[in-house]
């Protein structure tokens, strides 16, 4: 019995540090909205380069155009979905010391901060996706350019495996964004590490180049690595691209990749704060 | 002293700090390498699947990479003052302390910080730029290095005005604006693939506006004595990296314009 109040309690309290922390990061409206001109005048960019280059060669390709411009668009709407920084109040806490007051708190750290990072996660993204969303579905085809415009899903299985997705690719951003915050602890600055990182995750996720572009030779080696999983696994889902068994097969894949790497991220927290030195006075 | 051998000094103290972290700059310089090498990896991809593009080939393409990576690289380490001018100069009211000294204020920012961690995009485009050049076995007779020096040094005009706007912007905003990488960073993004690909306005936009294709497009059709489909003239083509100057000359005024403007933020 108590040990039930307990973790409801426990669990009360994680749902709160996500939500003051997500309300938080909502205040950054005039932001959000400066971003949003940013990342649609990055969508046009890329869509008009791989257009230009798929109509040279449209014969034959393992993805379709309407489908590579949904890619393109979801990849913009969901940017700030993609472990691209840490958070820097906690990275401001481990320099300054004031991690020791998290140490204390009745709470297990990795699952307070990997709370904290599912709102950084989405607090800028549901800003930003909406407005974005609306001009790629609704704005693009009104001024009479649906080729460049957002297509919804074919079906209701591709939107059902879309939002099952979603949420895996949100689990194994936040993931490794608490693999980049043991970094942290680790060196103290994680200026290397967590800078060149998020490069190579923002090539082997497709975020820079959608992956079935790439060779078909690499293709068996980006199916392996966890990066697919942020990116391609659910925008080839929204657009049909995957679909029936290979879905399954995806889904299955993101799960594993959650799993291993939350489960590595716990294991090194605890190691790593078993042996902490607090910096500052 | 004169204006000169004062920003050299400048520049000397900034080296001077900055080796101080050797650790940390090593690490943010490999940071910066690490971030370019992957553009040149979605170049190279959209190449092997589709082949040409338009009778540009992957060598034609990275010379255009190299010659614009390299010029905004040199200008953003130069003008690292303007580039973090909101946060570090109008936000915390220092600006005020430029303004009292009796030099000029374009110099001091200037000689705010010669940012070696920037020359991570240098070193990539640098190296882009020969293997292109190497392989498209250009004739380099003396037409040609004036022309790519030309073109080089206009390019670094273009981003400095660039910078020098998101600077003067800051007057208003106290923030650094977002919305300006678009025209730098995307700006490269943009020109580093040949113009005609794109749509009319963008085309226009970026010829005439913000003249980012008459530092990359423009004069690398004639090094690489390409015609043109867009039909531009050869005289065209050799000249318009003079736009980047003008560019140039255009942001200051809009930069002293500002700083008249100017109201401290009292903190």
């Amino acid at each position: 019995m108590k040990t039930s109040l307990l973790s409801r309690s426990h669990l009360n309290a994680y749902g709160a540090v996500i939500a003051a922390r997500y309300r938080t990061l909502l205040q950054y409206r005039a932001a959000a909205l400066a971003g949003l001109v940013t990342q649609i005048f990055w969508g046009a960019i890329r869509i008009m380069v791989i257009v230009a280059f798929y109509e040279l060669n449209p014969e034959g390709q393992p993805i379709t155009l309407p489908q590579l411009v949904a890619y393109v668009w979801l990849g913009q709407a969901l940017l700030g979905m993609f472990p691209t920084n840490v958070d820097s109040e906690i990275a401001e806490m481990i320099k300054n010391g004031g991690v020791a007051y998290e140490l204390v708190r009745p709470l297990d750290l990795y699952n307070f901060w990997y709370c904290r990072t599912i709102a950084l996660r989405t607090a800028t993204t549901t800003l930003r996706s909406i407005p974005m969303l609306v001009f790629a579905v609704v704005l693009l085809p009104l001024l009479g350019m649906a080729e460049w415009g957002l297509s919804l899903p074919p079906d209701g299985a591709a939107l059902a495996g879309f939002c099952i997705s979603l949420v895996l690719a949100l689990a194994l951003s936040c993931a490794i964004t608490m693999l980049m915050h043991v970094v942290l602890i680790w060196s103290l600055d994680g200026e290397g590490i967590n800078r060149i990182l998020p490069a190579f995750a923002l090539v082997l996720s497709g975020n820079v180049l959608p992956l079935p572009l790439f060779p078909g030779w690499l293709q068996p080696f980006l199916e392996l690595q966890p990066f697919q999983g942020l990116v391609d696994v659910p925008f080839r889902i929204y657009s049909g691209n995957i679909e029936g068994q290979g879905m399954l097969v995806e889904l299955c894949q993101q799960l594993f990749w959650v799993t291993v790497l939350t489960y590595w991220g716990r294991r090194s927290m605890q190691r790593i704060t078993r042996h902490l030195v607090i910096q500052g006075g | 002293m004169n204006s000169i051998a004062l920003y050299w000094q400048y520049i000397m103290v900034s080296l001077k700090s900055q080796m101080q972290y050797r650790t940390s700059f090593l690490l943010s310089f490999v940071g910066q390498l690490g971030v370019t090498v992957i553009e040149i990896v979605a170049i190279w991809a959209l190449f092997d699947r589709f082949g040409e593009l338009d009778n540009w080939n992957l060598a034609e393409v990275c010379l255009l990479y190299g010659l614009v990576n390299s010029a905004f690289a040199i200008s953003s380490a130069l003008l690292s003052g303007f580039d973090s001018f909101g946060p570090l100069f109008v936000k915390t009211g220092n600006f005020d302390r430029l303004l009292l000294r009796p030099r000029s204020v374009v110099l001091q920012l200037m000689g705010h910080e010669l940012a070696l961690r920037r020359l991570g995009r240098l070193v990539q485009g640098l190296l882009v730029f020969l293997w292109a050049a190497v392989q498209l076995e250009i004739v380099w007779d003396i037409q040609n290095v004036l022309l790519l020096m030309f073109t080089l040094f206009g390019g670094i005009a273009l981003f400095a005005g660039l910078l020098v706007v998101q600077a003067t912007m800051s007057f208003w905003t106290v923030e650094s604006l977002e919305v300006m990488n678009t025209l730098t960073y995307g700006g490269v993004q943009t020109v580093q693939y040949p113009l005609d690909i794109y749509s009319e306005w963008f085309r226009k936009f970026f010829t005439f506006i913000v003249p980012l294709a008459c530092i990359s497009y423009f004069p690398v059709l004639a090094i690489l004595d390409k015609t043109d489909p867009l039909g531009s003239h050869f005289a065209f083509q050799v000249l318009s990296p003079a736009l980047g100057f003008v560019f140039l000359m255009v942001t200051f005024c809009f930069f002293s314009f500002g700083t008249k403007k100017y109201t401290s933020t009292g903190s």
